[in-house]
């Protein structure tokens, strides 16, 4: 009796466990380091103040790697490309940054209408520089090799990479280099039931939230933003409604590079050191963050960038800075196993 | 080499049959011996202890690894960043179990198999380097087929991105090793690198040492044959049809009976394994397993000798191995290193090897992505029109066509 309805019942409980992985496994995955700090927090500390601080932290430096994330998941989701320059576009937006307001002559005694104007100055002149440099790298690395095997651009991409790294490398030298702390990054801002929240902090968030709504409400209004969701679902179909998509992708592309821009200089004003080789982790934490998303959901990059920040602050914190890239890594291959269409995207057709 | 230029010139002016691209069968078995026997040979009109033999040495143990790297991603199509992993764990099995890495091992009295020479009287654990090699490649196929495991339900660029990922962590735990502790030993040697390695110490022969240069040559050289020997009977055995027609088209091939599974994780295995032979090698012959050397550009330097080469084609990517090892290891920094200084200005040449690498890689792919010395099948595919049919499918910009 029991031999014969085991069979039949199984395949059901299979099903559910599988059908309930895949939906709530990455979530599980991503919840088990704070939930088990929590619970260390708590029980040797008695309250959740290191935790709250190391949230604090994570979600500013995710709204960092937010920035950039979406520079990947835009690009990925307009051409299928995985645009691995685009870690070292960041890297160099954070050398324009520091580079311009070092040439503008701000210092940390400057006045704060005169800051504000500076570091706005900055912020455009990061942005423009960047997403120009962006379109260029498109233009000559990707558009020639538009009707090649997918291989090609992506060699090119990482090709690239490295040519703009070594860019880098030229202009300010091999070790990582101090820069002024224009805003007083570390000063504590205020503090809420003893989490501190510093003024990097909330520069990062002042920053991001509004370039990430003007993005939003960009690609769903302007006329523009819609050439792009056209060009992304159907590249032939947008073509013969007389959609010139050589101008989207490339639009597409300096979005992407100015919000790199703008990340760089957050980043270079948040951490007050910049090195040429931050634009490798931080792509790569910021792929995985868009990965994570769901990737070509620019929503989903943003989720993606703040949960990829809180993970990044805890294990700076608890494990140790050195471990940090193999511990995002190792989040990146869980998801690729567990659910590569991330938290918010649909199936693609490359993740199968 | 200018022995086999003479032997071809005559018979590409004759005309190939039709069908094919280039020399005919005998002329290019003529042309592969030649090279053979000029790479063979070649120690011996050079000075054993010069720089030029080391840079040599040094050169064929990347053909090695290139060789495994085509079998990944020229044969089967599978990008991997993340070669530089199976480097590591190749030279890391060299570490345990040919240097003083152990040395508590059998309460310091070492074990030791199959050692002769200096080895013998070390503590630690020496084993005989031919069994090191056998370890290094049962260890470095595990690892690339676990490391294939979670990409099998993945395709193309997602695929470069695991194994990226995979090689990062591993390079991560390369340097961060020695804090993992347990056993009375630690992982790795972190950043302090395991040193001295022993030589290599083959029977029958005296074991080797770093002044005589020539007998590290030719086991390096050996390897290679071996290599290639494999890359041939692979490529046109059914596997590695098996493995063409994945890379081709995967949804044909699996309708076609071809095992994704099996076939894929063969690909990762093999190409993983000479990775490690290689890695083994170079751990003994440099005298170090340093933590640095496993680095994401590393994985670069591998993809772009095959690049430059031409994917999938085994003597393309023996050239492009040699040539890309000879730029790294002399033409930058002995030949144009004081470049920039003449033309006034300030930088040292070697910090930019690996921007020239990837200009070289966006320069390939833009102007020749076929690679300097293509594989037939390519060349065919690019030169006859049948792009118009085939890209469709694969091309980046149109691949949301339904």
């Amino acid at each position: 009796m029991a031999a014969a309805s085991l069979p039949a019942a199984r395949p059901p409980a299979v099903r559910a466990v599988r059908s309930f992985l895949s939906q709530y496994g990455l979530i599980a995955v991503l919840l088990i380091m704070p939930v088990a700090f929590g619970i260390h927090d708590l029980r040797i500390e008695g309250d959740l103040s290191r935790l709250g601080n190391n949230l604090v932290d994570g979600l500013s430096n995710g709204a960092i790697w937010a920035l950039v994330a979406i520079g990947y998941t835009l690009v990925y989701g307009i051409v299928e490309l995985i645009n691995f320059a685009h870690g070292e576009v960041f890297m160099l937006g954070s050398f324009v940054a520091a580079g311009f307001f070092g040439t503008l002559g701000l210092t940390a005694a400057t006045g704060v209408p005169g800051l504000v104007a500076g570091l706005l100055l900055t912020l455009l002149v990061s942005m423009f520089a960047l997403g120009t440099l962006n379109v260029m790298i498109e233009r000559v690395a990707y558009r020639p090799l538009r009707d090649a095997p997918k291989l090609a651009p992506l060699i090119t991409a990482v090709g690239f990479s490295f040519i703009l790294q070594n860019v880098g490398l030229l202009w300010r030298g091999g070790s990582q280099q101090g820069i002024e702390d224009l805003v007083n990054s570390q000063k504590e801002l205020f503090n809420f039931l003893g989490v501190s929240v510093t003024n990097g902090d909330m520069l990062a968030v002042s920053v991001t939230i509004p370039l990430v709504l003007a993005m939003t409400t960009f690609i769903a209004r302007s006329r523009l933003g819609k050439a792009m969701r056209a060009t992304a679902q159907d590249p032939d179909a947008a073509r013969l409604m007389g959609i010139n998509v050589d101008t989207t992708i490339s639009a597409t592309f300096l979005i992407g590079g100015m919000l790199a821009g703008a990340a760089g200089l957050i980043y270079a004003l948040y951490q007050t050191t910049i090195w040429y080789f931050q634009g490798f982790t931080a792509g790569l934490i910021a792929f995985t963050a868009a990965v994570m998303g769901g990737i070509g959901n620019i929503r989903g990059a943003v989720l993606g960038g703040l949960i990829i920040g809180c993970i990044q602050q805890i294990s700076d914190n608890r494990i140790g800075g050195e471990w940090t890239p193999a511990i995002v890594f190792a989040y990146l291959v869980l998801i690729m196993v567990f659910k590569p269409s991330g938290l918010l995207g649909e199936q693609t057709r490359e993740a199968g | 080499m200018s022995a086999a230029t003479a032997t071809a010139a005559p018979s590409s002016a004759a005309t190939p049959p039709e069908g094919r691209v280039g020399l005919p069968r005998a002329a290019r078995i003529g042309l592969a011996a030649a090279a053979v026997l000029a790479g063979a040979l070649l120690p011996l009109f050079i000075n054993g202890e010069g720089g030029f033999i080391d840079d040599a040495t040094i050169a064929l143990a990347y053909v090695v690894m290139a060789l495994g790297l085509n079998i990944i991603v020229g044969f089967a199509g599978l990008l991997d960043l993340g070669y530089v992993a199976f480097f590591a764990i190749g030279a890391y099995t060299m570490g345990y179990f040919g240097s003083l890495f152990h040395i508590t091992a059998n309460g310091g009295e070492g074990i030791h198999i199959l050692v002769s020479g200096p080895a013998a009287e070390l503590p630690g654990i020496h084993l005989n380097f031919l069994l090191i090699i056998v370890l290094a490649i049962a260890a470095t196929t595990i690892a690339g087929m676990v490391i294939g495991l979670p990409t099998l339900r993945l395709r193309g660029d997602y695929i470069a991105i695991v194994t990226l990922a995979f090689g990062e962590i591993v390079g991560r735990i390369a340097i961060n090793g020695d804090e993992i502790k347990g056993f009375g030993t630690q992982l790795t040697a972190g950043r302090q690198g395991i040193t001295p390695v022993d030589k290599i110490d083959l029977p029958f022969l005296e074991a080797f040492n770093s002044l005589q240069l020539r007998p590290w040559y030719w086991v390096a050289f050996a390897f290679v044959l071996i290599a290639l020997f494999v890359n041939f009977r692979l490529r046109d055995s059914r596997l590695g049809r098996a493995w063409i027609a994945l890379r081709e088209d995967e949804v044909a091939a699996v309708s076609m009976g071809v095992p994704l599974v099996k076939t894929k994780l063969l690909a990762y295995g093999t190409g993983a394994a000479f990775g490690g032979v290689s890695g083994a090698f170079l751990g003994s012959y440099l005298n170090t397993v340093n933590a640095d050397q496993f680095q994401f550009s590393f994985s670069i330097f591998v993809l772009a000798m095959i690049i430059l080469g031409g994917l999938g084609s085994i003597w393309g990517v023996v050239i492009g191995a040699i040539a890309l090892s000879f730029i790294n290891n002399r033409l930058i920094p002995d030949v144009l290193n004081d470049v920039p200084a003449k033309i006034g200005l300030d930088f040292d040449l070697t910090e930019l090897s690996f921007g020239i690498f990837g200009f070289l890689l966006v320069i390939m792919m833009v102007l020749r992505p076929e690679g300097l010395l293509p594989e037939r099948r390519r060349q065919i595919e690019l030169s006859s029109g049948l792009e118009d049919l085939a890209v469709d499918e694969d091309s980046v910009y149109k691949a949301k066509v339904p």
